[in-house]
């Protein structure tokens, strides 16, 4: 089993002055999985997250990320991953077409191979009428889609994303978890924050934080059993109750 | 190197897609070029001038042949009695009244001295003050061809001339306090929001996570503004060139590169400003308060810097617009070389490696 573990973090902490946003976690993650990063507001998944992908650097603690330090290792770990914010990161003011093409050239793809591709997923997504189109004039749900197949466009490794479904409506937010586990179906480790708890229970396995610790880790089932919940929600409720820090 | 021109393009498509703010900054140049040039001038060309002429004889029909002959003075009306004196500046019919009084004729025939009077709208000193200085000079010019024929005392002539400037142009100011002002503003401005831009709507996150480096993100955000100024520059220069008749003295190669040397530097101030601030409307608020108000007021190009107090005078040297200007009137007016902007050149260049070393060190390339 140690050989396919993706990622790998050991007391990873992360400070700001008095205020410990991450304390000491410590979990693995596997390859194809679809890992779901669970937490209140502000109980440190973002944190968690960015420390992951390099967009922040640990206080303490030891992580690998594809096998690669994210100490030393900075420039390999970004080849491997795929990123999808928070916010909607693509250009509203670029066509479809010109989006995919920045992003895939970001990464050094070979023109060619991105023009087949392009074709490729424009018919997967059923978007070939609008790949003209400016992405601003697109509905919500599509722009969710076509963000998070820029982010696997270059085939990584894992796929970190953050709160992929906030504001989209119950059928896109299905129709965006069947990508997810079409890209878990090619290998690529997904891992994925949320706040919807039905969501929680499309992942193999899933963590839940509070107050900067991981206090919960386990399948949906498991989880489940463990706390006498009837729903992921229940889990939830159980474990955030505890939290002594105030949302925000 | 693909990497890079493919950011370049989106840039491009970035400003060519945005066609009001695209046309702002085309536009803006040259309508601040013809609004300065033309309407904002203290230039006195064809100034109404209304005569109370009560003497009426041969000196001084003279007087007011001189006067409607220039072209500086257009006599608009002629004045009957003192009363309608009030009345022509009330009804703006002319900012200045020449009053010959009923005895001034008979005075300069027999006692050789003879008074007249100038009235002027003083509401506006600058043209008051102006306005007196031009009426003075034809009448002191219609003394002198008096004097010619006959034997007068001793009498200091004043000849003044006018270097580089020789017709008092406003233009010759202002051309080179907007290429400051426009350069500022673009390359500032346009560079600090649309670094900003990214960071508000998360794609520079996604960059950020991205193996490109950093600093080609900002280098290729550069590039085409570094391109719009370079047209604006030369609008700019033509117009003036062609419209507004302010000549090239210097050498244009020398004016080419301290202006490029100047969007350097205000480039990497945009920078700086983008690594320092997360949202456009800060971003915009630091460009206008820090930079454009100061363009204006500090630069010398509205104010002569000598005339402020000390401590404005110590402020104005951190404005790099201010060195710009000099040069731009030493090498574009007085055409002047390398030499003579040296002090100049050095400070530019000085105020662009601080920025640009600041703007690096700030720059985040990971999100706190």
């Amino acid at each position: 089993m140690a050989n396919d573990i993706i990622i790998q973090t050991e007391q990873l902490t992360k400070r700001f002055g008095d205020f410990i946003a991450v304390d000491h976690i410590s979990f693995d993650v596997h390859k194809g999985e679809i890992f779901g990063f669970l937490g209140a507001n502000g109980a440190g998944k973002t944190t968690a997250m960015r420390m992951l992908c390099g967009l922040s650097l640990p206080t303490s603690g030891k992580a690998t990320i594809a096998g690669f330090d994210i100490y030393k290792k900075t420039e390999a770990i970004k080849r491997s991953i795929g990123y999808m914010s928070q916010k909607f990161s693509l250009y509203e003011d670029l066509t479809v077409k010109e989006n995919i093409r920045f992003y895939a050239g970001i990464y050094g793809m070979s023109n060619k191979y991105i023009k087949d591709k392009t074709a490729l997923l424009l018919q997967q997504l059923h978007l070939e009428d609008e790949a003209d189109k400016l992405v601003g004039s697109l509905p919500l749900g599509w722009k969710q889609k076509l963000a998070f197949s820029v982010a696997i466009f270059h085939e990584p490794q894992i796929v970190f994303l953050d709160e992929p479904t906030g504001g989209v409506d119950p059928v896109t937010r299905r129709e965006f978890w069947n990508l997810i586990y079409e890209a878990s179906a090619k290998g690529i480790t997904v891992f994925v924050t949320t706040h919807y708890m039905d969501e929680a229970e499309y992942c193999n396995r899933v963590s839940i934080m509070v107050d900067g610790r991981i206090d919960a880790l386990d399948t949906p089932v498991a989880l489940k059993e463990n706390f006498s919940a009837a729903s992921m929600d229940e889990v939830f409720l159980q474990l955030a109750r505890k939290a002594t820090r105030n949302d925000s | 190197m693909k990497q890079f021109f493919s950011f370049i393009k989106k840039e491009f498509y970035h400003i060519w897609r945005d066609r009001r703010t695209m046309f702002i900054l085309l536009g803006m140049p040259l309508a601040q070029i013809i609004i300065f040039g033309f309407a904002l001038t203290n230039e006195v060309k064809n100034e109404s001038i209304a005569i109370l002429d009560q003497s009426k004889d041969a000196a001084s029909s003279q007087i007011i042949n001189k006067i409607s002959a220039s072209r500086y003075f257009n006599v608009t009306a002629l004045l009957h009695n003192p009363d309608e004196i009030a009345r022509t500046f009330q009804t703006n019919t002319a900012r200045i009244v020449l009053v010959l009084p009923s005895t001034f004729g008979e005075d300069l025939r027999h006692v050789n001295k003879a008074q007249v009077q100038l009235v002027t709208d003083a509401s506006d000193p600058n043209i008051a003050t102006t306005l007196i200085n031009y009426a003075t000079a034809i009448i002191t010019d219609y003394q002198q061809s008096l004097n010619s024929t006959a034997v007068i005392p001793y009498q200091i002539n004043v000849q003044s001339r006018m270097l580089y400037n020789p017709q008092l142009k406003g233009a010759y100011s202002f051309v080179p306090g907007v290429m400051a002002m426009v350069l500022m503003l673009i390359c500032t401005m346009m560079t600090a929001i649309t670094i900003v831009r990214e960071k508000e709507t998360g794609t520079m996150e996604v960059m950020l996570v991205s193996p490109v480096q950093p600093m080609k993100i900002v280098m290729a955000k550069a590039i085409p503004y570094l391109l719009l100024t370079v047209v604006n520059i030369t609008n700019i220069l033509l117009l003036s060139v062609f419209v507004l008749d302010v000549p090239i003295n210097g050498s244009l190669i020398l004016l080419t590169g301290e202006s490029i040397l100047f969007t350097i530097t205000c480039l990497s101030f945009g920078l700086l400003i983008s690594s320092v601030t997360d949202s456009q409307q800060t971003a915009m608020m630091i460009s206008m308060m820090g930079l454009f108000l100061p363009t204006v007021m500090l630069s010398g190009f509205m104010f002569p810097i000598e005339n402020m107090p000390l401590a404005l005078r110590i402020v104005s040297n951190v404005v790099p617009s201010r060195w710009y200007y000099e040069i731009v009137v030493a090498v574009m007016i007085k055409g002047l070389g390398i030499s003579s902007i040296l002090k100049q050149t050095l400070v530019l260049s000085g105020m662009t490696v601080l920025l640009l070393s600041l703007a690096i060190k700030n720059f985040k390339i990971r999100l706190e």
